[in-house]
């Protein structure tokens, strides 16, 4: 009997769900209600089959970029939740005093927050913008691959899911965010944690791969004609560079996290201590992805920068094809300088010198870029709408974390402030500041192209100024600390006159906090205020690349006439040559057609993936064996396009002409 | 792109913005396919670089030279070599737009793939039959890893050259099944040419050790 529980449900039992932590008993309640709620009202207004039709299955690019944009939002509440739970621990737990959070869960803590805001906030927001953005800017009506682009969205979400799952079911890993061996072997972490951890990861590792194929042959094929490489506009061309990246970065971490894997499941001996392994090999692997992954986050961050700085200044960027330059001189040395990671491994002075020199020479390029954007912006009319208080507030913030990035290049400073919390405090410095920034900005930015209207500005400025402010008091502190020798993923301190700082720390990240409440605050208020806020041209900016020269939002189709490039301000070239909205002549559009395979495959593979982290053997060879099928079903789909017709072309076409009028 | 003479509407100015009628996009299923190979030849990367850092770490169990059966390999090789010229065979009967000679030869490929496989199989049951386990050291953790990845690959190759099959039985030669041969096509070569490192790197260097 004992045997058949085992054979179906492997490790899991109801002690595997968390019942003695008060802290995640409450969360699930509430998580429960919430659901419930939401679920119940989708049902009672009726929405469950537009959901389904409009936005689940839909492989149309701006639609799933909109949901990338959505599980990236729901993930940094879950991933902010974390920090602010544990800068509440850290601000307690001196001398005597204990804090709230076990250290056994607060280990989990520290990695979830750091595996969320990376893999499941900072990658869909960067992959959801490019997603919306890059079709429409090379006047392009979907990406190449449309069906894998969906099935891309869905395997993210599918390793979302398994992550939250952690937190009820069993528990997450309490190794750091990279799950370095032998902490994670089978021998210390004999538990699920993680198993949630490589599955999660794998999951979601192949949708991003997916959409970094996806995105370089869009970009590479589908260019609008008269496009060549250097007319690109630059938000494409750091997209391009980060998918390369992803291209070039992601099979690695597939390939180590197997490597993990079958350490832990099949008793295999890479990263063990006996038999012939080698811990080290893991961290080399982990970090020939994990570099690169940085500069996939920022890389189209700077495109974004570059695109608000230009439009705002209502100017053409300065020093275009240094920034293109720049910006794939970046994507090469990003491969060159994974070493920095761990200097005190004891590779020796010369290893070391040469991945500090690698490392330096990158704030060359990076530094070119900043004095093109103040070049672009010297002489030009600003307009300080609130996408430029997010630019400026980045340029000054990331010069900062840029600097200390420097600081840490220099491997005898890294052999003093390796691990330390001045290290935490220099990649937030460089994440927040850019990327989070960067993402904010790019909302504010693009959201009238989205939805129709304008992001209300004075939430927007609230919004900014928390995070500002905010940023600099949470992380200012942890320098402090750094230097003070103060090592990081602590749960206790004995000394009290470390306490003050992590006070203060406190106070940051509960204004970041409300810096987050006043971004919800305002898409509530501008979506209560779109009849005023509202823009019938498309082009609220004065734009200067294609996607404003669409309606917003912009038809299905995109381009009801594929658009001819003459220029690099593409958009902006054709307003200043008297290009007119065209009224007739218009043809039917060659269009894919929605599925369910990508929500389907996704689903079985988190059931497979749950499986496998629980040992449940017979699942997950169903599961499998299910997935092979729903996949190998799928190729024999070959009517997977429709045309929209003529007419409905010209119909929605006669209403933009009539609002332009 | 073509300027159909049938547009009424002339634009302003000596530009002309749109491109009125048909706008074929190239297909960039190849590219994208090709673009999946190489990303796969990363992962491949990832193995023989960690093959490479663990090939000498025996854990007082068995090297290669001790293990390595040469005459069996070469077999497997053989096997693996003759699958890419039939494959070869396959596409040129495709160009010719025959359908039972792209199925044949198709077939052929397969069988030879499952040979290639079956014989991997019985040289992985034979060490560990005689203790040389991917648990033995990390060595064999390294060689199970990266040969039997390889393995896989094949594995699935095979299944989709039989799904193609069917395909192919039920929609002949159409412009989605030949662009999926061309993909598949692509797919087997490059596990061939990876085998081409596998027998060098793993089979006739572990053999010299």
């Amino acid at each position: 009997m004992s045997d058949l529980s085992t054979l179906i449900f492997g490790r899991l039992s109801l002690d595997s769900i968390p019942f003695h932590d008060p802290i995640l008993i409450a969360t699930f309640v509430v998580a429960a209600l919430g659901g419930i709620a939401l679920f119940g009202a989708l049902t009672y207004y009726k929405v469950w089959g537009y959901l389904w039709n409009e936005w689940f299955t839909s492989i149309d690019h701006k639609r799933i970029g909109v949901m990338y944009m959505i599980l990236g939002l729901i993930m940094l509440l879950r991933g902010f939740a974390d920090a602010i739970m544990m800068r509440i621990h850290q601000a307690m737990a001196f001398g005597e005093a204990t804090g709230y959070l076990p250290p056994d869960h607060y280990d989990q803590i520290f990695t979830a927050h750091g595996v969320i805001m990376i893999f499941f906030v900072a990658m869909p927001f960067v992959v959801g913008l490019m997603n919306y953005i890059v079709p429409l800017q090379i006047g392009a009506r979907d990406v190449a691959f449309p069906f894998l682009n969906n099935l891309s969205f869905w395997m993210t979400s599918a390793g979302a899911a398994l992550i939250m799952v952690s937190l009820f079911i069993g528990e997450f890993a309490k190794s750091g965010w990279l799950a370095y061996p032998p902490l994670t072997g089978i021998l210390q972490s004999p538990g699920v944690g993680v198993d949630y951890y490589i599955w999660s990861l794998q999951i979601a590792g192949v949708g991003t791969l997916l959409s970094g194929i996806n995105f370089v042959v869009t970009i590479v094929k589908m260019r609008a004609p008269g496009m060549n490489m250097m007319k690109m506009p630059i938000f494409t061309w750091t997209a391009l560079c980060t998918n390369i990246l992803i291209v070039a970065a992601f099979p690695v971490l597939t390939a180590v996290m197997t490597l993990l894997s079958l350490d832990r499941y099949l008793d295999m001996n890479f990263f063990t201590n006996d038999l012939g392994g080698n811990a080290m090999m893991y961290v080399n692997l982990i970090w020939i992805w994990g570099h690169p992954e940085v500069y996939i986050l920022i890389l189209p961050i700077f495109g974004v920068f570059s695109e608000i700085v230009s439009t705002y200044s209502g100017k053409r960027l300065f020093g275009y094809s240094s920034m293109v330059y720049a910006t794939l001189v970046i994507t090469i040395l990003s491969y060159l300088v994974w070493l920095h990671h761990f200097f005190t491994m004891g590779s020796g002075a010369t290893v070391n010198s040469f991945f500090g020199i690698t490392t330096m020479i990158i704030s060359i390029p990076t530094g070119a870029k900043i004095f093109n954007w103040l070049f672009t912006m010297y002489r030009g009319r600003i307009q300080f709408e609130v996408p430029m208080l997010w630019t400026i507030g980045f340029m000054i913030t990331f010069v900062i974390g840029g600097m200390t990035g420097v600081l840490l290049a220099v491997p005898p400073a890294d052999f003093v402030l390796h691990n330390s919390l001045f290290l935490i405090a220099h990649f937030h410095n460089v994440i927040i500041g850019g990327v989070v920034f960067g993402t904010f900005a790019a909302i504010t930015f693009w959201y009238p192209k989205v939805t129709g209207y304008k992001l209300e500005p004075f939430w927007g400025k609230v919004s900014f100024w928390c995070w500002f402010i905010g940023f600099y008091l949470a992380f200012m502190p942890l320098y402090m600390l750094g230097f003070m020798g103060v090592t990081r993923r602590m749960s206790h301190f004995d000394d009290p006159s470390l306490q003050i700082w992590f006070q203060i720390a406190l106070g940051g990240a509960v204004l970041i906090g409300m810096g987050i409440i006043a971004f919800l605050v305002q898409l509530y208020v501008s979506y209560k205020r779109r009849d005023s806020l509202r823009d019938e041209t498309g082009d609220p900016w004065g734009g200067r690349t294609l996607e404003w020269s669409t309606s917003s939002p912009p038809p299905k189709y995109n381009f009801a006439f594929t658009p001819r490039v003459y220029d690099l301000d593409a958009w902006w070239h054709m307003k200043s040559n008297g290009f007119k909205h065209a009224t007739d002549g218009f043809m039917p559009i060659h269009m894919p057609k929605n599925t369910a395979a990508g929500m389907v495959i996704s689903g079985l593979s988190a059931a497979f993936g749950f499986a496998m982290v629980w040992h449940m053997w017979l699942i997950g060879g169903l599961t499998f064996a299910a997935l092979m099928i729903a996949i190998i079903a799928h190729t024999f789909n070959y009517k997977r396009d429709y045309y929209i017709p003529a007419e409905e072309v010209e119909q929605v076409e006669s209403k933009r002409t009539e609002v332009l009028a | 792109m073509s300027h159909s003479t049938a547009t009424p509407a002339v634009q302003a100015g000596q530009f002309d913005f749109l491109v009125k009628g048909e706008h074929h996009v190239a297909n960039g299923t190849l590219l994208g396919f090709w673009l999946y190979l190489m990303s796969d030849c990363l992962i491949f990367a990832a193995l023989f670089a960690t093959y490479g850092v663990l090939s000498q770490n025996y854990a007082g169990g068995p090297s290669g030279a001790d293990l390595f059966d040469l005459p069996l390999v070469a077999l497997n090789t053989s096997f693996l070599l003759f699958s890419s010229i039939t494959y070869g065979f396959a596409m040129l009967q495709m160009q010719q737009r025959k359908l039972k000679g792209t199925m044949i030869w198709l077939a052929i490929t397969g069988v030879f793939g499952a040979g290639f496989l079956g014989l991997e199989l019985y040289e992985f049951y034979h060490l560990l039959h005689q203790g040389a386990g991917p648990q033995r050291s990390a060595f064999l953790s390294a060689f199970f890893t990266l040969v039997g990845t390889h393995g896989l690959h094949v594995c699935i190759g095979i299944i989709w050259l039989v799904t193609l099959l069917f395909q192919l039985r039920k929609h002949g030669l159409t412009t989605a099944n030949r662009r999926r041969l061309f993909c598949l096509s692509m797919f087997w070569h490059f596990l061939d040419v990876v085998w081409i490192g596998v027998f060098t790197i793993v089979y006739l260097m572990g053999s010299l050790s």
